[in-house]
């Protein structure tokens, strides 16, 4: 993005330097965009989802008939509120705490693509990335926990980082299990593999890969310390838990944090298991082929119309997504009584673990014995290019490695070139040694 | 385009004076703070600082690395352990002089041997555009976990005889590193195991002191009582808690 500022607005000269940060500040206001306004539009949710669980209406007068501005009132008096501190309070790690899980809730975005090149920061380890920022947001709750100098707080943010602490350790093997069937830690590659029909999704591709989907959102929830894993506010036993001393604008950032990072997991399950960016049918490449086809993706200087349709048609999709999953563990929230801390810490290590080990151990073996998946089952019926994508994929790739050293990695295998191998080579098709 | 990469590498060296000034920065913060919590929260800074220089480099998976291991997992830890075993001596630490002159021998020796090392490098590469390496797509997962094992698939056509045949993969740091986790863990356990036999004998003996001056029988219903009151011990002794003493700290036993 930077080069099309400096080609088309400011030029090679002294200016240059002005298109990246225009580029770097775009990117930045519209993650910040899709955390806050996100969060916005998730507590509406909630509380319409709320209401109607409860046999209530929910927020019905702000803003017209749904009360669609609600979070909005609830914001300006968030503002209007006292920023307290307590006296017993380390005044330091108290202030700061918010921000810390609002940062590290807002930095994941950042190797979250939403679609093919619309992602912030190409990284090519992207899974491990957003795990890895993922896991700092609980350093902001045990900051609060500590700095708030009470014991409710305290309690809390023990309990979420006992919680989450565990709960990475499921969360990881389930994330693994799409990293193997795809060959990368690359969320755009990975999205761009389920192309096509719904039964493209990885989560139909085995057995086990549905039953880890449903594990992946399992602890994805608790890692994000939804209910029924609210444990660290528990409001019941501790009053509110870590952000017990907070109040005003603070205390929502910790909201914002919280609601972000229900969205981010959720993108990230959408990403893994629910075909990324593309629709169960592939209604945007269909477009883009009566447009005149993808020609570069929108990322790329000047993107074709085709191309700009499927990215838009692919944000649309991701977004939605995304918040169903949000949706669903909004209804979750509000159908499951919440756990106990041992049976929280028992469905971790006797449920997830083992399933999600079990689960791993099974897909490796479909993979391995070459047992029919949905992508290889009836070859004509579905839509052409992305049969046995991932065979081809990696034979091609597998082609490619030897002849190329570590600082020129492999180039991106175009979808054309995977047309000509599987029609070339369906009959020749080895696939352990495609593996190695 | 050689202007853009002009332009590219002025915000390389900007951002690598930001990550590299706030991981100094905040090194040096551990060092003054006095507050036990505080070090932990600017050891977390410097070494996300860390990430940040790696991820600048176009080291992106020990960039996560380190955010996933060190910033993650080892803060936390070092948290829990702080929090639970911290009482009030503990928390505000005072480093004494001969600590100070120990640590700067130690140290300043260190980083004697990292500035040699950091200068005897005569290949340092300029910073280089990242748009023609590293953001076409790459298979990034299959040769990382064969370089794990062993075989480095970017070196199979290297010049030098002794790294082209997979031996200069990383599979002997990869055996010790884990060899060194097995011990932390069986050593972890064994502590844990002593700690809660030496306070299960110590009450025995206590108790057994006691019972010198009871009867029989009544020695028997003592040591029911006494595994009631040892599990109750049990369950309210944190193993995180070195002193061992739960009497201090009646606040875990509302914990679990």
């Amino acid at each position: 993005m930077a080069e099309f500022f400096n080609e088309y607005i400011f030029g090679d000269g002294p200016w240059s330097w002005l298109g990246y940060v225009i580029a770097a500040l775009i990117a930045c206001i519209l993650i910040i965009h899709v955390v806050a306004v996100g969060a916005m539009g998730f507590i509406w949710l909630e509380r319409k989802v709320a209401g109607r669980i409860q046999d209530r209406l929910g927020p019905t007068r702000v803003g017209g008939k749904f009360g669609w501005l609600q979070t909005l009132a609830d914001g300006i008096k968030l503002i209007a509120k006292e920023d307290l501190t307590p006296d017993v309070a380390d005044r330091f790690l108290f202030k700061i705490a918010p921000y810390v899980a609002f940062a590290a809730s807002f930095s994941a975005f950042i190797a979250l693509p939403f679609a093919d090149g619309v992602v912030a920061n190409h990284v090519n380890t992207a899974v491990f990335f957003v795990l890895a920022v993922l896991g700092l947001e609980v350093f902001g709750v045990i900051l609060a926990g500590y700095g708030s100098g009470s014991k409710w707080s305290l309690f809390g943010a023990m309990r979420e980082a006992a919680q989450v602490v565990s709960y990475e350790v499921p969360l990881g093997m389930c994330v693994v299990v799409p990293v193997f069937l795809c060959g990368t830690m690359n969320l755009t590659t990975i999205g761009n593999m389920q192309e096509g029909f719904i039964t493209n999704w990885l989560v139909f591709n085995d057995p086990f890969t549905f039953v880890i989907a449903i594990v992946y959102f399992t602890c994805a929830t608790a890692s994000v310390n939804r209910a029924p894993f609210d444990l660290a506010e528990a409001e019941s036993e501790l009053v509110a838990g870590f952000h017990t001393e907070y109040s005003g604008l603070r205390w929502s950032l910790f909201f914002m944090a919280e609601y972000g990072s229900m969205f981010l997991v959720s993108g990230l399950a959408v990403i893994l298991f629910f075909g990324g960016s593309n629709g169960p049918i592939p209604v945007g490449d269909w477009l883009a082929n009566l447009l005149g086809g993808v020609e570069g993706s929108i990322g790329a200087n000047l993107p074709s119309l085709g191309a700009i349709t499927v990215g838009v048609i692919g944000v649309a999709n991701f977004i939605f997504k995304g918040a169903i999953g949000v949706t669903v563990m909004i209804w979750i929230r509000w159908t499951f009584p919440r756990l106990r801390i041992d049976q929280v810490m028992a469905m971790c290590l006797k449920y997830c673990v083992p399933i999600a080990a079990f689960c791993f151990v099974g897909a490796v073996g479909w993979e391995v014995l070459d047992l029919p998946t949905p992508n290889n089952l009836d070859e004509k019926s579905r839509y052409e290019y992305h049969e046995k994508w991932s065979q081809e994929y990696l034979k091609t790739q597998r082609e490619s490695v030897p002849t190329e050293n570590d600082t020129h990695v492999q180039q991106a295998v175009p979808a054309e070139a995977i047309v000509t191998t599987v029609a070339v080579s369906q009959s020749d098709l080895d696939v352990n040694g495609g593996k190695q | 385009m050689e202007l853009m990469a002009v332009a590219w590498a002025y915000w390389h060296q900007f951002f690598f004076i930001i990550f590299a000034g706030s991981a100094v920065g905040f090194g040096c913060g551990v060092l003054i703070s006095q507050n036990i919590v505080r070090m932990a929260f600017y050891l977390v800074l410097s070494l996300g600082s860390t990430a940040g220089l790696f991820f600048l480099a176009g080291a992106e998976f020990v960039g996560a690395m380190q955010l996933m291991i060190y910033v993650g997992g080892t803060m936390v830890l070092l948290i829990f352990g702080v929090m639970l075993t911290a009482q009030k001596d503990f928390v505000n630490m005072k480093t004494h002089t001969h600590d100070w002159i120990l640590a700067t021998v130690v140290g300043g020796s260190l980083l004697m041997v990292l500035l040699f090392a950091a200068f005897g490098s005569e290949d340092w590469r300029s910073p280089q555009d990242p748009t023609d390496a590293h953001i076409v797509d790459t298979k990034a997962a299959t040769p990382l976990g064969l370089a794990l094992t062993g075989v480095r698939v970017d070196k199979l056509d290297d010049p030098n005889d002794k790294l082209n045949q997979g031996k200069s993969g990383y599979l002997m740091p990869f055996i010790i590193i884990s060899v060194h986790l097995l011990v932390v863990l069986i050593g972890a356990a064994y502590m844990a195991r002593t700690k809660k036999l030496s306070h299960a004998t110590g009450l025995r003996s206590s108790r057994a002191r006691l019972s010198v001056f009871k009867m029989e029988d009544e020695d028997e219903v003592l040591e029911e009582e006494k595994y009631v009151v040892l599990r109750k011990d049990k369950r309210a002794t944190n193993p995180l808690d070195t002193n061992g003493n739960s009497t201090d700290n009646p606040d875990n036993t509302d914990e679990d």
